[in-house]
């Protein structure tokens, strides 16, 4: 009996605008317009700004820990493909697209900054917190669009994650519920080519991430992911398939050009080469071009823009810095949708007595002093 | 404290007093679901929710794939998305690989978003030994889930409780450890008809004594009360406080006893370290103190492994024949 083949797939990678800013003008169509890629371009070199100021804000004291987001500014393009009524569901790692589907910018830094009500999200946008533990949200984003579906509300929800997730339990049981389930979700695997310190030939001997996909029955993709235009298509591609019940993973190429977080120096692993070589790949440079050869941007347009950055980004540390900090006694108001007594006396007497003791002893008699006191 | 429960005849078992609390929440609720391993099709491994799918169709009776941590998350999701999941796990024991959502996301969700987005999930299922299911089916998980904080955890001891505590729960804003018991599914009680919920954090007087205070939670309240009548036999006569939750603690029903009797013995099914045993006694020498007779006691199973082999679990757990000799050690009698 001839062997015959159970299963064969192929995994597609889309590239539409090049390193040079050259664009294939075909896949482009029905894409972005000349006005969302200006606008596009200045978000992300806001973003970019952002960034730097992040990250001399934590040199400076003023910021606990904050991972760069420089590099992979190209996500920015996924809140233009969705819809107001979808979700994000964040990592930390996508800023540029947070901000867009419109979370205030400010919130990210209160949240590094040490404050959860960073974490809150404005009513009327749908996005969880950002998750922080690798894996984790996944599942959420299977949920929430589960949910959705369950209740019958027209939502599809995004999640972002790096290559390294892919390593954890979380990420298979989240695609293969999202498959069983045919939930509304899309996957967006964030390769930029390092864990921390682990390379992603480390992470996994799979050619690429996309095909962890297909064993779950999801639609997969590889695109690049320094590229507005592609990661605007698969996008927009994904949202169809996901209202049709068919969840999408899509793997974006793309590199951390800044360190892990700024508790990391990646000076002590990763070559300088590789490094430099990803510089040229950077989605902020060929958007330039790209514009530049519309004859959309000039260099008198870029002084302009990056003058508008500054007060910008200047406008939001004000703004994060500008927060009332919160009371010591707030930690223990967010534990319950009502306070317990017993929290509530721990929070009342933290400052005169240790968690645990009872100030109000029952005693039959006076305690017998030390001698040392007598 | 609670003393008072609603008179009836009716007698149903515990399974079916979890399932009436389900339905029931599910007939006033339509936010209310219930997700896990073969609740659906199959009827629920242990039968708990037998005849749910019928009344409620495959969109609120779901079944999962075999993916602990996978249905935990998704139903996290789905109370933040604004539904009241219940998730079953088939026994507290397959928690543990869910550790992760169930112990770093949902009770820290409300924190971890400055009070915005709270968690009104309910994860139930069988916690406990003694069904010769060997160590790592065996898990009783109250000791260890017990630390963490953010969520309540009920324990019922029989089936009124069962369906008064699980009502209770599902309508609970916060995350809600519901631990049941295989041991206890069959067994019969007393359950009204009528409405009624059992509020958390109420402690419920099982038997009334001046010698000594038995405090307990689930099963082993069970082993109280028949240590208890034992014990009467000799004259000595206990409290016995039924803890209904573990979270919250109902330290003044337990303080108020220890102040009547002078002695306190504490029985939980968990391992000794750390226990909801060892919170009790230190809750009661941080305030009541003075009124110790006699040095706490506590009854725990055995520091090892849960046994397979049935004498062995059997020594292992806590039973009548330790209890009845704990309260006589605080009364000097052994």
């Amino acid at each position: 009996m001839p062997i015959k083949v159970a299963y064969q797939a192929t995994i597609e990678y889309m590239q539409i605008l090049d390193e040079q800013g050259v664009l294939d003008a075909d896949l482009a169509r029905d894409t972005l317009t000349d006005d969302q890629v200006v606008m596009l371009y200045e978000h992300m070199s806001m973003c970019r700004r952002l960034d730097e100021i992040a990250f001399k804000l934590q040199r400076s004291g003023r910021l606990g820990t904050y991972p760069q987001n420089m590099g992979q500014e190209a996500i920015a393009s996924v809140a233009l493909a969705a819809r107001k009524q979808d979700w994000m569901v964040p990592c930390y790692r996508e800023n540029a697209a947070l901000f867009l589907h419109g979370l205030p910018p400010e919130k990210i830094l209160q949240h590094w900054m040490g404050d959860e009500r960073g974490n809150q999200i404005p009513d009327g946008l749908n996005m969880l917190p950002m998750s922080i533990p690798i894996g984790t949200h996944m599942l959420h984003a299977a949920g929430i669009g589960w949910a959705a579906k369950l209740r019958g509300i027209d939502q599809v929800a995004f999640t972002f994650f790096g290559d390294g997730s892919t390593s954890e339990g979380d990420f298979h049981e989240a695609c293969n519920f999202a498959g069983v389930m045919e939930a509304p979700v899309v996957f967006f695997c964030q390769n930029n080519g390092w864990a921390i310190s682990t390379p992603r030939k480390k992470q996994t001997r799979a050619e690429t991430f996309a095909q962890k996909g297909l064993a779950y029955g999801l639609k997969v993709r590889q695109v690049d992911g320094n590229d507005i235009f592609a990661i605007y298509k698969a996008a927009q591609e994904a949202i169809v398939d996901a209202k049709a019940g068919k969840p999408t993973l899509i793997e974006t190429l793309t590199y951390r050009l800044g360190d892990h977080t700024t508790a990391d120096d990646a000076r002590r692993y990763r070559d300088s080469d590789e490094l430099d070589a990803a510089k040229k790949k950077d989605p902020l440079i060929r958007v330039r071009k790209y514009l530049e050869s519309k004859d959309l941007w000039s260099a008198d347009l870029e002084d302009a823009m990056v003058e508008r950055n500054k007060v910008k980004v200047d406008d939001i540390v004000a703004r994060a810095t500008n927060i009332e900090a919160p009371k010591t006694s707030d930690i223990f108001d967010a534990m319950f949708a009502t306070t317990p007594p017993e929290l509530a006396r721990q929070r009342d007497t933290m400052h005169t007595h240790s968690l645990g003791q009872f100030p109000q002893q029952e005693t039959l008699s006076n305690p017998t002093p030390h001698p040392a006191h007598a | 404290m609670t003393t008072a429960m609603i008179e009836t005849t009716r007698q149903i078992q515990y399974r079916e007093a979890l399932r009436e609390a389900m339905s029931e929440e599910m007939r006033a609720d339509k936010r209310v679901f219930l997700l896990g391993e073969e609740v659906a099709e199959y009827n629920g491994a242990y039968k708990i929710s037998q005849g749910m799918l019928d009344e409620f169709g495959p969109k609120r009776i779901i079944d999962s794939p075999i993916s602990e941590n996978g249905f935990a998350g998704l139903g996290i999701a789905a109370a933040m998305h604004g539904l009241r999941p219940i998730i079953e796990f088939m026994s507290w024991s397959f928690s543990l690989v869910a550790a992760d959502q169930i112990l770093n996301n949902a009770p820290k969700m409300l924190y971890m978003s400055g009070g915005q987005w709270g968690c009104p999930i309910v994860f139930r299922g069988n916690d406990g030994a003694g069904g010769q299911l060997a160590s790592t089916h065996s898990w009783c998980v109250e000791g260890l889930f017990a630390n963490v904080p953010g969520m309540h955890m009920a324990i019922p001891s029989c089936p009124y409780d069962a369906k008064g505590l699980l009502k209770t729960a599902i309508r609970c804003n916060d995350p809600v450890f519901f631990l049941e018991s295989e041991r206890m599914l069959g067994d019969k009680g007393p359950v009204p008809e009528e409405e009624y919920t059992i509020p958390f954090g109420e402690a419920i007087l099982r038997a009334e004594g001046d010698d000594c205070t038995l405090v307990s939670f689930g099963r082993p309240v069970n082993f109280c009360i028949e240590a208890m009548v034992e014990l009467a036999k000799e004259e000595i006569s206990c409290d016995v406080l039924d803890m209904r939750t573990i979270r919250p603690l109902d330290i003044d029903s337990i303080v108020r006893s220890v102040k009547k009797t002078g002695r306190l013995v504490v029985v939980d099914q968990s391992w000794p370290f750390a226990s909801p045993a060892t919170e009790v006694i230190t809750q009661v020498c941080e305030r009541a103190f003075d009124y110790l007779d006699h040095q706490p006691v506590r009854v725990n199973s055995d520091d090892v492994p849960t046994p397979y082999a049935k004498e062995l679990e059997q020594a292992y757990l806590p039973h009548k024949g330790k209890i009845i000799e704990a309260v006589k050690s605080t009364l000097g009698l052994v």
